[in-house]
C-alpha cells in the first residue's frame, strides 16, 4: 500500500475514499435510523438519469448528477411526506424512470463511448482533484447542518410526533435531510458506483448501531468502519488487480458477516455464563 | 368555576372520507383529571392528536390556553401510545427524556446542565434514575413507558396527555403510576386515554366517553350508569364481556338512545 501511494491517482483514491467514508458514516446513520434505505436506493439509481443528461448536453458529470438527483430526491421527499403509504411505489417508479432516462440519453449521445461500468461500479481510481474539492464541500455542508440541527434530527428520527409537538419543523428538516442524502449519494457513487452505494451506506451503520449509545457515536463508528473497509478494499484491488468498488463492498460484506458472528458468540457466551 | 384550558367546539374530523369524530364539543378546566374512554377506533387518540396540533380538524374549533394547538403544543406534555418505536435506536434513557427539553432552533448550543439535572429528577420521579445510561431498547415495556412519562414531565407543562400509558405495565406499576399522576394533578391538568375503567376510576376526577360522538362527561364515581356507558362504548354487541365489579351484576345493556 505504501509504495502504491506514490501514484497520484492512488493518493486521490485514498482521499476520496476517506471523504466518502465520512459522508457515509453521517448520512448512512441517518438513513438507517430513519429507515429510508429504499429511498436512498431510489436516489442512487435515479442519479443515472443525471449521468445521461451530463453526457447528452456535455455538462460536467457532477452538475448533471447533482441536479438530477436533488430534483428526484425532492420529489421523493414530498411524496413521502404527503402520501406515506404510497411512498415506496412512487420511489420505485422514479428509481426505474431515472435509470431509463439515463440509458436513453446515452444512446442518443453522438459518439458515445463511455465506460458504463465505471458509473455502475465506481471509478475511485480516476477521481480528479476538482471532484475531491467538491467532496470536501459536500462533507463540510453535511457536517455543518447535522451538527447544527443534531438534537432536532435526533428527536425527529426517534419520535417524529414528539419532535413536532416540541416545535421542531419536521417537514423542513426532513426535506433538508433528503437533499443532503442526494448530495452524499452522488459523491459516494464516485467511489463505489451507484449499484453498490447502498451497501456502503447501510453496512457500516448497521454494525455501528449495535455498539453505539448515541446517534453521534453511531456516526463516528460508522465513519471509522467505512474508512477501514474502503482502505482494505482499495489495497486488495491494488494487489490483486480487481475492481475497486466491488472489492470495497466485499470487504464491507465480510465485516458484516464478522459482526453477525461476534454477535452470535456474545449471545452464546452470555448463555454459558448464566448456566455456570 | 376554574379556568377553561381546553375548549373544543363542534369539532369534525374524517380520515379518508370516513368520519372519525362528529360534532365533538368538550371543555376541560384547570385541575381536571379526565379519563377518556371508548372503543378502539372510537377516536380517542385522534382527539388527542387534534389537541396536540398533529392533525387538522375538518371543521370546528380547538382552543388550548386560548390559542390554536400548533402554537401551544410545546406547552403540553405528551406520552404516546406506542413506546416500542425504533427499538434498535442508539439512544439512552436520559437522552430520550432530554427531548422534553428540546427547544427548536437552538442550533449549536446543547442541553444545559440544568436541563440534565431536570431530566435526572424526572427519571427519579418515575423511579428510573438508575437506568438513565441504559439504551432505551434494553428496557422492558413498562420501564420504557416510565421513561416516556419522565420525558413528558420534564417539559414543565401545565397540561399532560397520556395515551394508554399502562398498556405494558404490570398491576403494581400501574398503581404506582396512577398514584404519581394523582400527586401531579395537584398542579397539572391531566387527560388520560384508557380502556381500563376499573383501575382508573379510583384516581381520575371525571370521565369522557368518545365514540365518534362525544357521549358523556361527568364525575368518575364508578356508578352503574357509567359502567353501562363504558360498555355501550366498548361493545357493539348487546351482551358485553363478563364484568367483575363490586355490587354490579353482569347485565345486558341497551344501545345509545341517539343511535
Amino acid at each position: 500500500m505504501i509504495e502504491a501511494l506514490q501514484f497520484e491517482f492512488m493518493q486521490n483514491a485514498l482521499i476520496a475514499g476517506l471523504l466518502a467514508s465520512v459522508i457515509c458514516g453521517v448520512m448512512g446513520t441517518m438513513v438507517v435510523v430513519n429507515r429510508i434505505v429504499f429511498l436512498s436506493g431510489g436516489i442512487a439509481h435515479a442519479a443515472f438519469g443525471g449521468i445521461g443528461l451530463a453526457f447528452f448536453f456535455g455538462w460536467p458529470y457532477l452538475v448533471g448528477t447533482i441536479g438530477f438527483s436533488v430534483i428526484a430526491a425532492l420529489v421523493m421527499a414530498i411524496v413521502t411526506l404527503k402520501a406515506k403509504h404510497r411512498a415506496d411505489t412512487i420511489i420505485g417508479v422514479i428509481w426505474a424512470i431515472g435509470m431509463a432516462i439515463g440509458i436513453l440519453l446515452l444512446d442518443l449521445t453522438p459518439g458515445y463511448n463511455v465506460d458504463l461500468m465505471s458509473y455502475l461500479f465506481g471509478s475511485i481510481l480516476t477521481v480528479p482533484d476538482s471532484d475531491i474539492w467538491m467532496m470536501v464541500a459536500v462533507a463540510a455542508v453535511i457536517f455543518g447542518v447535522v451538527t447544527y440541527f443534531y438534537n432536532d434530527y435526533l428527536a425527529l428520527s426517534y419520535d417524529e410526533e414528539f419532535a413536532q409537538i416540541r416545535g421542531v419543523r419536521v417537514n423542513t428538516l426532513y426535506v433538508l435531510m433528503i437533499v443532503m442524502l442526494a448530495l452524499g449519494v452522488v459523491m459516494i457513487i464516485q467511489v463505489v458506483g451507484l449499484i453498490l452505494v447502498i451497501a456502503l451506506m447501510t453496512i457500516p451503520p448497521y454494525i455501528a448501531e449495535k455498539y453505539s449509545k448515541s446517534l453521534v457515536s453511531m456516526m463516528v463508528l460508522s465513519s471509522v468502519l467505512s474508512a477501514l473497509f474502503t482502505v482494505i478494499g482499495l489495497w486488495l484491488s491494488y494487489v490483486f488487480n480487481l475492481t475497486s468498488g466491488a472489492s470495497i463492498i466485499i470487504v464491507a460484506g465480510v465485516g458484516f458477516l464478522i459482526s453477525l458472528g461476534v454477535e452470535q458468540l456474545m449471545a452464546s457466551g452470555l448463555v454459558k455464563s448464566v448456566q455456570e | 368555576m376554574s379556568n377553561t384550558i381546553i375548549d373544543i367546539q363542534n369539532l369534525n374530523f374524517s380520515y379518508n372520507g370516513q368520519p372519525v369524530l362528529i360534532d365533538v364539543s368538550l371543555k376541560i378546566h384547570e385541575g381536571d383529571f379526565t379519563a377518556m374512554i371508548g372503543p378502539n377506533g372510537g377516536g380517542k387518540t385522534t382527539l388527542l392528536k387534534l389537541m396536540l396540533g398533529l392533525l387538522e380538524a375538518d371543521s370546528g374549533s380547538i382552543r388550548i390556553f386560548g390559542k390554536s394547538p400548533p402554537s401551544v403544543s410545546h406547552q403540553i406534555g405528551y406520552v404516546p401510545q406506542d413506546v416500542h418505536l425504533n427499538k434498535n435506536f442508539p439512544i439512552s434513557a436520559l437522552d430520550v427524556v432530554l427531548m422534553g427539553k428540546l427547544r427548536p432552533g437552538r442550533g449549536w448550543s446543547r442541553y444545559s446542565s440544568e436541563d440534565r439535572l431536570a431530566a435526572r429528577q424526572a427519571l427519579e420521579k418515575v423511579e428510573m434514575d438508575k437506568f438513565y445510561d441504559r439504551r432505551i431498547g434494553e428496557l422492558s415495556g413498562g420501564q420504557k413507558q416510565r421513561v416516556f412519562v419522565a420525558r413528558a414531565l420534564v417539559t414543565d407543562s401545565q397540561l399532560l396527555f397520556l395515551d394508554e400509558p399502562t398498556a405494558s405495565i404490570d398491576t403494581k406499576g400501574q398503581a404506582e403510576l396512577y398514584a404519581l399522576l394523582k400527586d401531579l394533578n395537584d398542579t397539572i391538568t391531566i387527560i388520560i386515554v384508557s380502556h381500563d375503567l376499573m383501575v382508573i376510576s379510583g384516581y381520575v376526577k371525571s370521565v369522557a366517553c368518545v365514540n365518534q360522538r362525544f357521549h358523556y362527561h361527568g364525575d368518575a364515581e364508578l356508578t352503574g350508569e357509567m359502567v353501562e356507558m363504558m360498555y355501550q362504548c366498548t361493545a357493539e354487541e348487546t351482551c358485553p364481556v363478563e364484568l367483575i365489579a363490586h355490587g354490579l351484576p353482569h347485565r345486558v345493556l341497551h344501545k345509545h338512545e341517539d343511535e
